[in-house]
């Protein structure tokens, strides 16, 4: 049967009744076929190799300069520079092992939720409830006026919550609270792509490590992780047992696995191959949400932050936690380990940014 | 605290989301899938390689991590 086929027009004995049990039965399928898969669980194939000593992480640098709720940052390729964006709409760019800023970019808009580093390390693109996804070049002159190179090349119908750049500077994925995620072209601003199928807003993507091809992968508040393919816009794999909204997807590095991050304080591990959850990071003392979450380089350890202003670090293969950090005075909205795997930095509502290491 | 602004999909033609519904059940149905024992021993395997290049698994030397001090130098 045609799905673009006119949608008033019914094929022979098909009915609204007929696909909804054809439905139903795919649903029923698609679990028997995962379950019969399932033949043991990951930390039990994980208890033949040795524990993890104690971790010591410190903080090692607080970032301050931001007037108000950090909501989102990125590593720099150069694995030095920062950028971070905030609720008053300031976007910033520091060294952080000076912890000096070098740029600073006032948005016109409150509640910038996303802001990203091109690969070049010349621009940074942020975006929030201005709907759009802007690039900002970022000048050699301290006295440049930024924001008048400003470009606008994403325009969604509601907040834009994720962006990231491609392997170049030439795209930008974006997602939003309109349900959908998008490609753009930056120069032009032209849609090249758009995913539909999540049912409520998107709240993050990622993009598969560069080996593994052209897929990314999308949370949002139906609960449902999405995986897609770049080029043909198609949802080719879909996850749905967090019981609240997914606020972070992150791939493992080899990009056969990704981890989640959701209301419901858990963070679960998803393998791309077996298509089933295979990991549950939780504990019954944690009841708060988890906002973000990152793989360290060999993706044994999870950094994720809480909205009980707490860091946790969980063993990925045994599902053990083997740290917790404090330190942040409010909510931990989002953690990213460096590019070289040397450090991790935290961003929280308490206006700051912590490097650990 | 910005709330999550809901946009529920305008339900408009339930025909076509239902079409919609079957065939991308169809799409994920159709995947080849490999067990857990082996997707487990494959994620295992990664981590075993890469291990020694991870610093905040390993512990790196002061010396090593920009981000940790140094000692501080005493002028003589």
């Amino acid at each position: 049967r045609d799905a673009c086929a006119e949608p008033h027009q019914l094929s022979k004995g098909e009915t609204i009744h007929t696909l909804k049990t054809e439905s139903e039965t795919l649903k029923a399928k698609l679990e028997e076929e995962r379950a019969k898969l399932h033949d043991v669980e990951l930390h039990q194939v994980a208890e033949k190799i040795e524990a993890l000593g104690q971790f010591v992480m410190k903080t090692r640098r607080t970032l301050k300069g931001h007037g108000n709720k950090v909501l989102c940052m990125d590593w720099c390729r150069d694995k030095r520079r920062i950028v971070s964006s905030s609720q008053d709409g300031k976007v910033i760019v520091w060294d952080a092992y000076t912890t000096n800023k070098e740029h600073a970019v006032t948005m016109p808009c409150t509640w910038v939720m996303a802001c990203a580093y091109a690969p070049s390390g010349c621009a940074v693109a942020c975006g929030g409830l201005d709907n759009k996804c802007s690039v900002y070049p970022l000048s050699l002159d301290k006295n440049e006026n930024l924001a008048a190179k400003k470009k606008s090349v994403a325009m969604h119908t509601n907040y834009l919550s994720s962006c990231s750049f491609t392997n170049s500077d030439m795209q930008i994925l974006t997602s939003s609270g309109d349900g959908t995620c998008a490609l753009w072209d930056v120069e032009s601003g032209q849609l090249l792509q758009s995913f539909h199928g999540h049912s409520a807003d998107v709240l993050s993507l990622n993009l598969a490590p560069s080996e593994t091809g052209n897929t990314f992968v999308s949370g949002g508040c139906d609960k449902k992780a999405n995986v897609w393919d770049m080029r043909s816009g198609q949802n080719v794999q879909s996850f749905e047992t967090h019981e609240s909204d997914i606020n972070c997807v992150k791939y493992y590095p080899s990009g056969d696995a990704f981890a989640t991050g959701s209301d419901d304080a858990t963070c679960r591990l998803y393998d791309l191959r077996a298509d089933r959850e295979v990991a549950i990071y939780s504990k019954e003392s944690i009841i708060f949400g988890a906002s973000s979450v990152d793989f360290s380089l060999s993706g044994r350890l999870l950094f994720a932050g809480y909205n009980d202003y707490t860091i946790n670090v969980w063993d990925v293969l045994k599902g053990t936690r083997v740290a917790i950090l404090f330190g942040h005075e409010n909510r931990v909205s989002t953690v990213r380990v460096s590019p070289d795997g040397t450090a991790f930095c935290s961003g929280s509502w308490d206006s700051t940014l912590r490097i650990w290491a | 605290m910005v709330s999550k602004m809901s946009s529920k999909m305008v339900g408009s033609n339930n025909l076509a989301n239902a079409r919609r519904m079957v065939q991308q059940l169809r799409v994920e149905a159709s995947i080849e899938r490999i067990k857990v024992s082996k997707a487990s021993a494959d994620l295992m395997r990664y981590c075993g390689e890469n291990a020694k290049y991870d610093p905040l698994l390993m512990g790196i030397p002061a010396s090593e991590n920009p981000f940790k001090d140094k000692k501080p130098c005493t002028i003589l």
